[in-house]
């Protein structure tokens, strides 16, 4: 069934793509559709039946060099089956939107084929992003890494005829191979220390890396660390986390069901999953961890200042998706993985829609993105209103405080802010105040969107100096009026409503619910097994005594692939001389052993870490509570209650604001960025992310390039180096110069003869000795 | 018959090629048309042959099969064969050439000599993969040069008598170094057999020379030599500026054999002389290879960002992943000269179908630069899309054989010194970016150039051409194991034999 899922986006990206001349454009386009409902239909399936178990399908051979391995494979466990429900469903829906929303588009001329070519590339892309989340091995996540890379390149120079759709198309391929450049580097350092690239065998070994040491490149590091902060490189450059991030606005050049499907439901979520995917190995490296934390907090934070003063709709939500991805990089990082994934899971439903629904206002105003040009929309077009409207409470996060009733976004957005406040409290303030500015900026949208008076009559002017390529030259002759959108770009909106407002309520239990309830459903070992293995990490990892121990040196014969078949089947005399073998670290006698069950690897707090979490929580909840903290997802629980309440507070302070801003006093955005204009500029200009890159990358490089080709290939190597040499080839060029081609054929003949007399000289001088 | 296998596919190229020079008469249009078609079938025929070779060809066994032996003039011998190295050179060999004779199906110039001149390119490129004599294979390495000076120098661009000799000198001056090493290890050995010359202890006692100390001995200075000739051939950088030139003045078909076969003639040198032979030599060079390589690959990588001819373009990047092969040769690896050979295959077709989009362009507008383009994709939806195939499959995209010598030779080298890994790595990033751009200035945008307005798509025989490449790419790509099973065992044995000749305290010091 698996496969069935994974293959029929590529068969209906092949007959859409290709076939769409035989079949006819529409044909192509409800194959491809009706064939990602299906795999759609049987993600869910999956979803709700699975057990727990990780299960592995091997399909084929892939790259294969020495003791490297890897195959085609699908890996089936929790994780995947939140993925595959999420991609399939986001994809689906999006699917059905794009026959109302890429039905008419002035991009192009009359009688030119694009609809069949647009569906050909979105089912291609969720064909790479099915492969990135059922890949059982780094290799083959790589490949659904670049591959939706290139989806994502497609369709975002979608309008190849505008250059800032080529232009940012370029832009979000480069920079996430920049990521990619760390995804790399990490694979290389794990397959280095661990002879294999796949998951299982890496996941054995991943209390080994952390007493391993790694010399790379200046210095030396600890394996565990180094690999987990390489890693994160390449989710930061996919999930658009600060200092990699500069594509993701950019990217909404595409048309807006891409920028619904992925750039915010699925492939920026990719960097979350990796992470999530490699917590038995994140779980051993506490400082990386920490990096993630304080970057994505950072990012959440900073994005939303930007979020407050964009006024291209497409542009808030992007960066209101970026704040968002920097909230799930603080779950992952602070260790509560199955929060990150629960906030995965319920942004991509609410975001979806928040998109879907940007579009519908855009496709009701005749493609006017500018905020400035909208107003009052409310009345005429009064389905996308609710469904937005939706979508704002949800990813504002509105609910009853203290209980776990409200829209989606409250009970994950809580969750994380929560765990953040026991893991971190640079984190907690960070995202408490992000949070009152996402319910700011998802106000203001709201507010300028679709309150106050109709404003569309700027359209005809304020338009072509914001987006110029963004024309709609039929607009302004025929009906102008916006209209509301027709039914099959309502029914995904409505859909992916019902999963804002109860995505939230129905699975906080298994996502973030009582640690066992959790972990059985993420097919972990239960915690009571995971208690009993005690505080430390050394300890539990000797618990599980495995047969072999290569932490001392970094020689690559680890017998990882061994250990991993052999599995538990320990024996006192294999385990004798691996305790020779650990060096160093009595206590940590850690070694590539057993492969984790389940999903997730979620270990008890150390010593230092218990220490300092007791001291942050509320006492009165610890005595009562029947589960010691000694985990991350149990002491999140028992935070105090003003950090359960700060979340829905930041939000109602960041509504009334908006309020206050856009339906109350409508002079005061303006007057107060006069006032403050150095700090609006910096925040209206993305606090000059991209003047700053220009300056230090793009041009040099391309100057560097100039100036290797001119000076280093022209005047160096070709003037002095092999000059000398060259010296008779101008002569030889005058010579020939007016000469006619046939001369070539004596030149070629005094060649042979020369080769000739150095072979027979060659011959006969070797042969006389 | 089997033993002779080898030597009729050589051969078969050079017979059709004299019968054209021979019996082919008259300048008319038939004329040319047959000769077009004799090379055509000939080449097929020994692409065929090939297959034969390759289907009887047992991937376990590491040492030479099908070997053929027999005495020849002036006491020479002519000795020939095939092991898990060599083999795919001259499947890929076989497998371009009926795509490139194809490829100049409307040259209208000298046709029948154009013909000759690829017959016999194609025999001596096949003889230098199958040699197991030292001489035979120097006569073949170097006679190979005339052929395609030929090429360029009568066919060619403009500066085309310019191009011609830099890359004569070039590629000759190095090869006179080489031959003195040849006669050297005569001198050694006593034979001039490759097989007893693979087995052959080469001195490696450090000795002085003009005061200087040179560790490796006799190994580093035959090793140093060899690598004269084979630096150029390539071409790594700095010895590389003759490429671009060559590939700008060549004619479509002379660059894709250029870019496709003989720039692996290098690569397979040193796979066959340098490491085998001297590995104490080898053993000493091998960091400074290692940097060359990765400087090559950030070098050229941006270079290449800065050219304004598609062709130089192209050329530079050839040069970059060239640098991903030495790179993966000199880890001295299972990963890294499994992914060199895989990325010198890959690159057969990848590079050869770039060369080939640039000709389909110029066949039509006769220039090559950039700037003269933009927005073909409103009228040429299927270059557009072939162009794209292997602009991503020149970048390195998984599920492309690009990405599966890439990757291996950068997972080779990151076992052996880290810093090169991560320098080289970066070429990723920089091919990315010249590579797309590319595209997007002759593809992408508005069609606004009136020249542009009538420019009509691929028509049928262009569409035959790419088809097998595409199919290759995509193929080598997607189960790279039908290289990595063929080439798995030979390159083992290469990698053991090397780490055993190596000094038991080990010479080869992890930089780890």
């Amino acid at each position: 069934m698996a496969t069935i899922i994974l293959f029929a986006p590529l068969i209906g990206a092949l007959i859409c793509g290709f076939g769409w001349r035989v079949l006819g454009e529409k044909a192509g386009q409800v194959i491809a559709t009706s064939l990602i409902f299906l795999a759609a239909a049987l993600s869910w399936w999956i979803f709700i039946t699975f057990d727990g178990e990780t299960q592995r399908i091997v399909l084929m051979r892939w790259i294969e060099s020495g003791t490297m391995g890897s195959e085609w494979a699908i890996r089936l466990d929790r994780l995947t089956a939140i993925m595959l429900v999420v991609v399939n469903s986001v994809s689906a829906l999006v699917h059905l939107y794009s026959f109302g929303y890429m039905a008419h588009d002035d991009n192009w001329h009359e009688g030119e084929h694009y609809k069949a070519r647009f569906f050909a590339y979105l089912s291609f892309f969720t064909f790479a992003m099915l492969m990135l989340v059922t890949a059982d091995n780094l290799i083959q996540m790589f490949f659904g890494w670049e591959g939706v890379g290139v989806a994502s390149y497609l369709l975002i120079g979608f309008y190849y005829r505008k250059p800032t759709a080529n232009a940012a198309a370029i832009k979000a391929f480069v920079v996430n191979r920049v990521g990619d450049f760390g995804f790399a580097l990490g694979i290389f350092a794990l397959f280095y220390l661990t002879d294999s690239i796949r998951f299982d065998d890496i996941f054995a070994a991943a209390p080994a890396l952390a007493e391993t040491n790694l010399t790379f490149l200046w210095a030396e590091w600890n394996a565990a660390n180094l690999i987990a902060v390489l890693l994160f490189i390449g989710a930061m450059g996919k999930s658009a986390q600060l200092f990699l991030h500069t594509w993701l606005p950019d990217a909404m050049e595409g048309p807006t069901p891409v920028s619904a499907l992925i750039h915010a439901a699925t492939m920026v979520t990719a960097g979350v999953f990796l992470v999530c995917r490699m917590s038995p190995l994140m779980e051993y490296a506490p400082e990386a961890m920490g990096f993630v934390t304080f970057l994505g907090a950072t990012t959440a934070f900073v994005a939303a200042t930007i979020g407050l003063v964009q006024n291209d709709i497409k542009r808030v939500i992007a960066y209101s998706t970026m704040s968002q991805l920097g909230y799930m990089f603080v779950a992952a990082g602070v260790g509560v993985y199955s929060v990150a994934m629960f906030h995965l899971f319920t942004h991509a439903f609410f975001k979806a829609m928040l998109f879907l629904g940007a579009g519908s206002v855009i496709h009701a105003t005749h493609h006017e993105q500018d905020m400035r040009n909208y107003g009052g929309l409310r009345t005429k077009i009064p389905y996308t209103f609710w469904a937005m409207m939706i979508g704002t409470l949800a990813i504002t996060g509105v609910g009853i405080p203290l209980t776990h009733y409200g829209f989606a976004g409250f009970l994950s957005k809580d969750a994380v802010i929560e765990s953040a406040y026991v893991g971190s409290n640079y984190a907690f303030w960070m995202l408490v105040i992000a949070a009152a500015m996402t319910s700011f900026y998802s106000w203001r949208l709201m507010f300028m969107t679709f309150f106050g008076e109709s404003r569309a009559h700027n359209s005809a002017h304020g338009h072509d100096d914001h987006h110029g390529a963004v024309h709609d030259t039929h607009g302004h002759d025929d009906h102008h009026e916006p209209h509301e959108s027709p039914l099959v770009m309502l029914i995904p909106l409505g859909v992916l409503a019902l999963g804002a407002m109860f995505s939230g309520m129905i699975w906080y239990k298994v996502f973030f619910g009582e640690e066992t309830a959790v972990r059985q459903w993420f097919g972990m070992e239960t915690a009571a097994h995971g208690e009993a293995h005690g505080e430390d990490h050394g300890t539990q990892a000797a618990s599980e005594a495995a047969p072999e121990a290569t932490a001392d040196t970094a020689t690559t014969e680890t017998a990882t692939t061994e250990t991993a078949t052999t599995e538990t089947a320990t024996t006192e005399t294999e385990a004798a001389p691996a305790e020779a073998h650990s060096d160093t670290t009595a206590d940590h006698s850690a070694s590539p052993g057993t492969v984790p069950q389940g999903a997730l690897v979620m270990l008890p707090f150390t010593e230092s870490e218990q220490a300092l979490v007791d001291d942050r929580l509320d006492p009165a909840k610890v005595e009562k509570s029947e589960h010691a903290p000694t985990t991350i997802i149990n002491a999140a629980h028992l935070v105090p209650n003003w950090v359960k309440v700060s979340p829905f507070i930041a939000m109602v302070l960041g509504f009334a604001l908006a309020w206050l801003f856009y339906i109350r006093n409508p002079s005061l955005p303006g007057r107060l960025a006069a006032q403050q204009r150095p700090l609006y500029l910096f925040l209206l200009n993305k606090w000059y992310f991209d003047e700053i890159y220009d300056v230090l990358f793009v041009r040099p490089a391309k100057w560097l390039g100039a100036f290797l080709w001119r000076r280093g290939d022209g005047d160096v190597i070709d003037g002095s180096l092999n000059g000398v040499a060259l010296g008779i080839i101008p002569f030889f060029t005058r010579l020939a110069g007016r000469a006619q081609s046939g001369y070539v054929f004596h030149y070629a003949l005094a060649m042979v003869m020369g080769i000739v007399i150095l072979v027979t000289w060659m011959t006969l001088f070797g042969g006389a000795n | 018959m089997e033993n002779q296998l080898l030597s009729i596919i050589t051969f078969l190229p050079l017979v059709a090629a004299i019968i054209l020079a021979l019996f082919m008469r008259g300048d008319d249009a038939a004329a040319r048309q047959g000769a077009k078609w004799l090379a055509l079938f000939t080449t097929s025929a020994t692409f065929v042959i090939s297959l034969f070779v390759l289907l009887r060809f047992d991937p376990s066994n590491t040492g030479f099969q099908f070997v053929e032996e027999r005495e020849w003039i002036l006491g020479l011998t002519y000795k020939m064969g095939v092991d898990g190295i060599s083999i795919l050179f001259v499947m890929l060999t076989t497998f371009l050439m009926p795509i490139t004779i194809y490829a100049c199906w409307n040259v209208e110039t000298r046709v029948k000599e154009y013909m000759i001149a690829f017959l016999v390119l194609e025999t001596l490129m096949l003889g230098v993969f199958c040699a197991l004599d030292l001489v035979l294979f120097y006569l073949f390495f170097e006679a190979g040069l005339i052929p395609m000076f030929l090429i360029i120098g009568i066919w060619g661009g403009k500066e085309r008598i310019y191009a011609a000799f830099k890359f004569f000198l070039y590629t000759f001056l190095g090869s006179v170094l080489m031959l003195v090493a040849m006669i050297a290890m005569y001198f050694d050995a006593g034979t001039t057999d490759i097989v007893d010359l693979l087995a052959h202890d080469f001195g490696s006692e450090t000795f002085s020379l003009l005061g200087f100390q040179v560790v490796g001995g006799l190994q580093t200075m035959l090793f140093l030599a060899f690598f004269a000739s084979f630096a150029v051939k390539m071409p790594m950088w700095p010895v590389h500026t003759w490429l671009p030139d060559a590939h700008v003045q060549a004619p479509t078909a002379g660059s894709v054999v250029l870019a496709a076969i003989l720039l692996k003639m290098g690569g397979y040198g040193f796979l066959r002389f340098s490491l085998p032979m001297f590995p104490v030599g080898s053993d000493v060079m091998a960091p400074l290879v290692l940097w060359m390589s990765a400087i090559a690959i950030v070098y050229t990588s941006l270079v290449a960002l800065a050219q304004t001819d598609m062709k130089k373009l192209i050329a530079y990047s050839s040069v970059a992943h060239m640098g991903f092969v030495t790179m993966g040769i000199f880890s001295v690896n299972q990963q890294g000269v499994d992914g060199a050979i895989f990325q010198m295959i890959s690159h057969g077709f990848i590079s050869g179908a770039l060369f080939l989009c640039v000709g389909v362009i110029y066949d039509r507008m006769h220039t090559r630069e950039i700037a003269a383009y933009g927005g073909l994709v409103n009228r040429m939806p299927a270059y557009a899309l072939v162009f794209m195939f292997f602009t991503m499959a020149n970048v390195g995209l998984p599920g492309t054989s690009g990405f599966v010598g890439e990757f291996l030779t950068l997972m080779g080298v990151f076992q052996v010194n880290s810093w090169v890994a991560a320098v080289a790595a970066t070429g990723v990033i920089l091919s990315a970016a010249y590579a797309l751009w590319l595209y997007r200035r002759v593809v992408f945008g508005d069609l606004i150039k009136e020249a542009l307005k009538s420019i009509t798509d691929m028509d049928r025989r262009e569409k035959v051409i790419f088809a097998p490449l595409i199919a290759m790419t995509l193929i080598l790509g997607v189960y790279p194991s039908l290289v990595t099973d063929i080439i798995g065992p030979s390159v083992t044995a290469l990698v053991s034999d090397y780490t055993a000749a190596l000094p038991a305290d080990g010479a080869q010091v992890a930089l780890h």
